[in-house]
């Protein structure tokens, strides 16, 4: 039997790759539904979002980069999404340089229309690439949602949209165009003037920055989608109310799409990740068997004392 | 399976990545300088049209010179005497080139200028921001009661509701009205009881340190576990654009 545990500790790491792989890759092909229970962070975003009235405008910071890509991407269009259907008007921008670009696509993968055609009304013109339609909800570009780009600074960028919005976010990231030509930002004059501020983050700058200067400094509530990795330095946040509610990794993007109606990449996932994580406890509960099978008793003596 | 280049070349540098598990090759050698090339070339660019451009050119009206940008700029500002804020540029732009100075050894010294400017706008700004969101904050949130009895008494009546409709309240709602509270506070003062290291660790005061010890340990855990869930998380969404964008398996 000691031989069996010896082998055990010796094993090669590849085989840990190997088995670690078939527990992430079959699930994707099996799609199996888990159930998924709603955590009370997530409930608390959701309420946030659903207590807002009609017409809110909300600002969507994305704070990442492609790399982030699994774990925020579906977030990003579940919120959009539940944004186009309640009528919530949101603004895009990015303390990440490819924030913007993320979010952009995330309005492009929830888009059902076609972008080819042309709409008339009056003397305007409306091209299906503004438009953003979700089932029998639509959205357009400049009116319903816009993205204004990033901007360099860091966290001093949210200190400077505490006094000036338009200063710095002057225009447009799509066509370049000075940011108050579009109806969206009629009464938009500081970071106060949001009724919700959205944050897609995945390190710095991102949730904590968005907390110590919009919630503690200019006082306008921030829900924050986090990586799990920066889930647990927002959590302390939570308890103290000043944030107003988390999606913490996938986990929180699987919750927040059953909340939304829109259950997508995220869920589907879900069943990768646990299985992912049953083989990682099993590994750490089998090795430690192993370590201590092995050990010689006067080295258990040892940890005893 | 897809039929576009790009994703194609995204397939050959996420195997030549992951080909790294196997053991270090010349593929994956190749495929981390590219990564590391084309990143530096990304923020150099971005940050030349964001940081460079936009602050420094435009900001100062030189672009407005050239006729590249419509907006004047503090230049401009001052030689048609009119003050704002604007004029700030001016002097951001100087702190900037003495910034550079540190290339020059025989006058490097300007550069410790600028950056005392940073060290000292910086630490004013943190040391106020850190002290109300994580400490003040922090703080007024953990003088709460040890049992949450107001929460306690409501979820007695909700639990009662809920009974006759067959259902019943999470057990986790409970053990946070109970234990909640409990757990946080004496957390919070093993945690710092055992960062105070003005009194030998020995006696009460030392089991309560390693209480402290072992509350650090979870945290860790917890932390640590969030960690491998995200890398997970990352995995899976390489697998599935494999699977699906890629290969086409997956719909």
């Amino acid at each position: 039997m000691d031989k069996f545990w010896e082998r055990l500790l010796t094993i090669d790491r590849r085989v840990i790759f190997v088995v670690i792989f078939l527990a992430l890759s079959v699930p994707i092909f099996l799609q199996i539904g888990l159930p998924i229970p709603v955590t009370r962070e997530v409930q608390v975003l959701y309420d946030s979002l659903e207590d807002l009235p009609r017409d809110s405008k909300i600002l969507v910071s994305c704070d990442f980069d492609p790399g982030s890509e699994p774990e925020l991407q579906p977030m990003a269009e579940a919120a959009f999404k539940y944004f186009v259907e309640n009528d919530l008007r949101f603004i895009v921008i990015g303390l990440w340089p490819q924030g913007p670009i993320q979010g952009n696509r995330a309005i492009e993968d929830i888009d059902e229309s076609d972008d080819e055609y042309i709409v008339k009304d009056g003397d305007t013109l409306y091209f299906g690439a503004d438009l953003v339609v979700v089932g029998n909800d639509t959205a357009w570009y400049g009116i319903d949602f816009i993205n204004l780009g990033f901007q360099v600074g860091q966290e001093l960028v949210i200190q400077r949209m505490g006094t000036s919005f338009e200063a710095t976010f002057p225009s447009d990231r799509r066509f370049g165009r000075p940011q108050k030509e579009f109806p969206i930002m009629d009464g938009i004059y500081r970071l106060a003037d949001f009724d919700f501020v959205f944050n897609l983050s995945a390190g710095y700058p991102g949730t904590v920055e968005w907390v110590q200067f919009a919630v503690d400094r200019f006082h306008v509530p921030v829900g924050a989608a986090n990586t799990a990795v920066q889930a647990p330095l927002a959590y302390p946040y939570l308890d103290t109310g000043q944030l107003s509610g988390i999606l913490g990794g996938m986990k929180g993007g699987a919750e927040f799409e059953k909340l939304v109606g829109h259950q997508a990449r995220a869920t589907m996932f879900m069943t990768s990740q646990t299985m992912a994580h049953i083989f990682v406890m099993l590994f750490i509960i089998v090795g430690n068997i192993a370590f201590f099978a092995t050990m010689k008793k006067s080295d258990r003596r040892g940890i005893r004392e | 399976m897809s039929s576009e280049f790009g994703i194609w070349l995204a397939a050959f540098f996420t195997i030549g990545i992951a080909s790294f598990l196997y053991k270090d090759n010349p593929l994956y050698k190749f495929c981390e300088s590219v990564f590391v090339g084309i990143s530096a070339g990304y923020w150099a660019v971005a940050l030349f049209w964001e940081n460079l451009i936009t602050k420094m050119f435009d900001g100062l009206g030189i672009s407005y010179s050239l006729g590249l940008w419509p907006e004047k700029g503090a230049l401009q500002d001052i030689f048609s005497g009119v003050w704002n804020w604007n004029i700030l540029h001016v002097l951001a732009a100087i702190l900037g080139i003495m910034m550079l100075m540190r290339l020059f050894p025989k006058i490097g010294w300007i550069a410790r200028w600028p950056l005392s400017v940073i060290v000292g706008s910086t630490a004013g700004l943190w040391m106020i921001t850190y002290f109300q969101s994580n400490f003040l904050s922090q703080l007024q949130k953990t003088v709460i009661p040890l049992f949450d009895i107001g929460r306690i008494n409501e979820l007695s009546e909700i639990g009662a509701v809920m009974a006759e409709q067959g259902r019943s309240i999470p057990l986790d709602n409970y053990f946070a009205a109970y234990l909640g509270n409990l757990v946080l506070i004496f957390g919070t003062l093993a945690g710092l009881v055992y960062f105070y290291f003005s009194k030998e660790h020995k006696g009460i005061f030392g089991r309560t340190a390693k209480v402290g010890i072992y509350f650090l340990m979870i945290t860790f855990g917890a932390s640590f576990g969030y960690t491998v869930m995200s890398r997970m998380s990352l995995l899976i969404g390489r697998l599935y654009f494999l699977f699906s964008t890629w290969l086409g398996f997956v719909n």
